[in-house]
């Protein structure tokens, strides 16, 4: 239980981090913010490695497997389309 | 030790996650923002890899390839006016993610007899569900965006299906946490959870998009948050928070931009239609006024401020590299331009500003609406292309109109008012546009693209 109490605890801090900081980015970078972020949600692929690697089961292996393709094309598309639109607004300094 | 080694890399990786998001509060640190999120994932999956329960490593290098290709292809081959369903796919996917994780964790935990602990399962169904959802209604939005679906679907008891598909997740749920061994009643959730995501979406219009995908964005992150507490991880709990936490306040600040709750944009129609209404045709007749190309070159010829208003219809007809051409002719003659941009115009959160700083228009010029809507009344001409509800008066003057209370751009407060659209049709809302028909309006009826090119070669031979 006591784990369970500690995770939640980081749980509420990260969400008071977050609204903290996003609510300072400005309309303009809206959109890098939403593909951005959306790439960090793919830290699901740490999950889907262990449940890869791990091989208890084939059906656990399978699954972890196709958790790490959908996992990893959140994670490598998402940031790079991020980039390929920061890079657009920071041209003209 | 080596547990520890690991536990310290992900505290690491979460310090530049929140770092990379800090980043993003500026244009000009964005991109190194971008990039440290980048490096802290690679080093929380690097960091994975040497956790000893691993034993196999061709399937994750395998996993990895595949999906390493897809995301290059997809981020680099994508134009930028498909952002938003590049961006729906994407968060799907995520979503899909922990749907698969959730239910190996719990396959895994059965397989050790280990008792889980119920808040365990709990976090077990909740990634499941909201994963489920996450997936399939982003998959919806793609569809939509991608206009291989044209027409919201609705039918009669939708909200009623909708809410009993609601209670047996709840139900199901319920059964996973008490009896976890029966891991068939988890995929049996997620079935139910996959049909409730793509009704959720189904009857949802166009212009509420810039909704969907914010709140779909949050849920990713509430999913992976959840199969941190299944995993006992904390760089998942605090990377899903986070993302959590940014999507809701996109959902908002959308919301708001509407004058709608989220609950009216999900499981409403729009607003309520009080009162008489007047007709298109009474509104129109006879006050329409239709301009050409070389009238208002004339018009921008003596003007000193012009503002130009982008709505969807700007990216549908790929008018933004024109728009900058023409707003560089136009401050070659001395002419002050500038960009107003409501925070809903387009489908997603910041969807006209990528376009415009795509064809190298510089961010300072694009002014969010409460900066822009004090400086209409010293404006000569405004430039309205492709936008339609969000420049419609009614919502400050009528409360008899369904979109009254909406916040809008007073672009009808300028001294002349120029309309680039093709017709007189209405936009998302349905209604006509009493601005169409104002004393200070020209309706300039033409293709966006064509009519800014048709602008600029008039421009030049004042």
């Amino acid at each position: 239980m006591e784990i369970f109490v500690a995770a939640l605890t980081v749980f509420m801090l990260a969400i008071f981090v977050g609204f903290e900081i996003i609510t300072k980015v400005p309309p303009t970078l809206h959109t890098p913010l939403m593909s951005g972020s959306n790439a960090v949600s793919g830290i699901t692929l740490v999950g889907a490695l262990l449940s890869a690697g791990t091989q208890y089961t084939m059906l656990a292996t399978v699954l972890g497997f196709s958790a790490v393709v959908f996992a990893t094309v959140n994670v490598v598309g998402g940031f790079l389309v991020t980039h390929r639109m920061l890079r657009m607004f920071k041209r003209k300094e | 030790m080596y547990d520890t080694l690991i536990n310290f890399a992900y505290l690491v990786a979460a310090v530049l996650f929140v770092l990379g998001l800090k980043g993003l509060t500026h244009p000009r640190t964005a991109t190194r923002g971008n990039f440290l999120s980048a490096m802290g994932m690679l080093l929380a999956v690097l960091v994975t890899l040497l956790d000893q329960r691993i034993v196999s490593f061709e399937m994750i290098a395998g996993g990895i390839v595949v999906g390493s290709l897809i995301g290059v292809l997809l981020a680099l081959k994508i134009r930028m006016t498909a952002m938003p369903q590049l961006v729906a796919l994407f968060n799907g996917f995520g979503g899909g993610a922990s749907v698969l994780v959730a239910g190996a964790a719990l396959i895994e935990a059965n397989l050790h007899q280990a008792t889980s602990l119920p808040q365990v399962t709990v976090a077990t169904v909740a990634s499941g569900a909201i994963g489920a959802i996450t997936f399939w209604g982003s998959l919806l939005a793609f569809a939509k965006l991608q206009e291989l679906l044209r027409k919201p679907l609705r039918f009669p008891g939708l909200q009623v299906f909708n809410a009993l598909m609601a209670l047996a997740a709840l139900a199901l749920g319920l059964w996973v946490v008490l009896r976890p061994e029966d891991t068939q009643m988890y995929w049996v959730l997620t079935g139910v959870a996959s049909v409730l995501g793509i009704l959720l979406v189904a009857p949802i219009g166009g212009a509420d998009m810039p909704v969907v995908i914010a709140l779909l964005n949050s849920f990713s992150g509430l999913a992976a948050a959840a199969l941190g507490f299944v995993l006992f991880n904390n760089v998942l709990i605090i990377s899903g928070s986070l993302v959590g936490a940014s999507g809701l306040i996109l959902t908002q600040i959308m919301c708001k931009a509407m004058n709608r709750s989220l609950w009216n944009v999900i499981f409403g129609v729009l607003g309520p239609a009080g009162g008489p209404q007047t007709s298109a045709d009474e509104m129109y007749e006879g006050k329409v006024k239709s301009t050409s190309a070389d009238e208002v070159a004339m018009l921008f010829d003596t003007a000193r401020r012009v503002v130009i208003v982008p709505g969807y219809g700007m990216a549908v007809a790929q008018a933004q590299h024109a728009l900058r051409d023409l707003a560089n002719v136009l401050e070659s003659k001395g002419c002050e331009v500038e960009f107003a941009i409501h925070p809903v115009a387009g489908r997603m959160p910041g969807h006209m500003n990528v376009l415009l700083a795509e064809a190298d228009v510089p961010y300072d010029k694009l002014k969010e609406m409460d900066a822009v809507n004090s400086t209409f009344q010293q404006t000569d001409v405004v430039l309205v292309i492709g936008a339609n509800d969000v420049v419609n008066p009614d919502a400050r003057t009528n409360p008899n109109s369904p979109i009254a209370g909406m916040p809008i751009l007073n672009v009808d407060l300028a001294r002349t008012v120029v309309v680039i659209k093709r017709s007189l049709s209405p936009g998302f809302a349905g209604i006509p546009n009493p601005l169409f028909a104002a004393d200070n309006t020209l309706m300039f009826f033409d293709d966006g693209k064509q009519a800014v090119l048709n602008l600029i070669s008039a421009l030049k031979e004042v």
